[in-house]
């Protein structure tokens, strides 16, 4: 349970880098740190005491292995946060051209 | 007289590059290819093809990646890889149901067990190993250029 | 024990790179939690996630560091910033208030279900043919889910280099 406390203060502490902070690589970093801790979550909750890694092992029966469906979907997030995270960097430094800075607040020019 | 500019890093990490890349595209081959046998499979095998290339790049410059890959080379081989992935999926049609797994199962532990798993696996890791590198050579190629202006 | 250790010190590290202002030794920061949440993945018995998050950590590094050097600036502080630190803060906490009253539903940790897995582990190995259960969920039993991650890294890949492309050649005269 404190286990979960914990992974949980993990993802509040990306919330406050991406509501309070006004440089965009910040904003950029605190996303980042929310994937992993929702990444670390779903594994939390498959983990099974004196298990076993989910892989067959020869002329032996394993009866104590740990939950792989979780781990299935947790690999296709890690792929896809690596995915969007180099899409809104790309994105970054096409803001950083145009307006010379990655303040968000001085980012307000639109052009009508 | 003018002496000609040379790109990339020092000699020490040119010469251990050549020494390691090649052995970093193997390993990352046999990660994909044992894909059902042992943890891995294709998507950490592409990344790891994907780290060989960028390793190169970084340390001879751009001109001698490019070389290898170049940019229209990378945009279509990403795209043959998906549709390899969908050609394996549509073959499960011959079966009965979408991505039915119709190849025999052979025996457990051989390399060629396990039907069409393996040939998701290839066409997953070419997918996704040369489309990261697509990405890191559009974000150099954009540097160069803003440095040349 | 050694989970609760890597938790406290993935927090540590993440405090430290959202508040230090120089921006390179924040991102060092964030790989350095990239790390360690690698180590967590190896303790809790899944060796795939592990091999995976390393090495996706180490291009996420690459890719951030291209985007962050020689590119810093200081900023100041602007007026209203206590009552909006103030507020934000206690958002958090109702947030985490109401987390900890959902999770008390859970089954407590290192007891899962497993209710819906049964059936993989029995006849994983003699319907599929592979070893590595793990594997034979995402590409035999989920595999649509596969082809949905496919696709979202092609369309990141295009979107960059649609984002990316140089803006024409200027003529020479």
């Amino acid at each position: 349970m404190t286990l979960y406390l914990l992974c949980l203060l993990l993802f509040c502490i990306g919330l406050y880098g991406v509501l309070r902070k006004r440089n965009l690589v910040k904003i950029i970093i605190g996303l980042g740190i929310m994937e992993y801790a929702m990444n670390l979550f779903f594994v939390l909750l498959g983990y099974r005491f004196h298990g076993r890694a989910p892989i067959e092992a020869q002329d032996q029966n394993i009866l104590n292995m740990v939950d792989p469906l979780p781990q299935a979907l947790v690999l296709t997030s890690i792929v896809i946060g690596l995915g969007v995270t180099a899409l809104v960097i790309s994105i970054a430094i096409r803001i950083y051209e145009k307006y010379g800075t990655f303040d968000i607040t001085k980012i307000k020019r639109l052009k009508g | 007289m003018a002496k000609p500019k040379t790109t990339g890093m020092t000699l020490i990490v040119k010469t251990v590059t050549r020494l390691t890349v090649g052995l970093i595209l193997l390993f990352g081959i046999y990660i994909i290819l044992h894909g059902h046998l042992s943890p891995g499979g294709g998507f950490a095998g592409g990344v790891i093809v994907a780290l060989s290339f960028v390793h190169l790049m970084l340390a001879f410059g751009k001109d001698v990646a490019v070389t290898k890959v170049s940019k229209n080379i990378a945009s279509n081989l990403e795209s043959i890889g998906a549709l390899m992935f969908l050609f394996v999926a549509l073959l499960g049609f011959l079966g009965g149901s979408f991505f039915l797994n119709i190849l025999s199962k052979g025996t457990p532990f051989k390399l060629f067990s396990s039907g069409t798993i393996i040939f998701s696996n290839i066409s997953i890791g070419i997918k996704v190993g040369v489309g990261l590198f697509a990405i890191f050579l559009a974000l150099v190629i954009l540097e160069r250029a803003e440095k040349e202006e | 024990m050694e989970l609760h250790i890597l938790l406290l010190f993935m927090i540590l590290g993440a405090v430290v790179a959202v508040e230090v202002k120089d921006l390179l030794s924040s991102v060092i920061a964030v790989g350095a939690v990239g790390f360690a949440l690698c180590l967590a993945f190896l303790i809790l018995k899944a060796p795939d996630l592990a091999i995976t998050q390393l090495v996706v950590e180490i291009l996420c590094l690459i890719i951030l560091i291209r985007a962050t050097i020689k590119r810093d600036l200081p900023l100041t502080i602007e007026g209203r910033w206590i009552f909006n630190t103030i507020s934000t803060v206690v958002f958090i906490c109702v947030f985490l208030f109401f987390a900890w009253l959902a999770l008390k539903e859970l089954p407590s940790f290192g007891n899962p279900i497993m209710a819906v897995v049964k059936k993989y582990l029995e006849e994983g190995t003699t319907r599929t043919g592979a070893v590595n259960l793990v594997a034979a969920v995402i590409l035999d039993f989920r595999a649509y889910d596969t082809l949905g991650e496919a696709t979202v890294l092609f369309t990141s890949v295009i979107g960059i280099m649609a984002i990316l492309r140089r803006p024409g050649r200027k003529k020479v005269k």
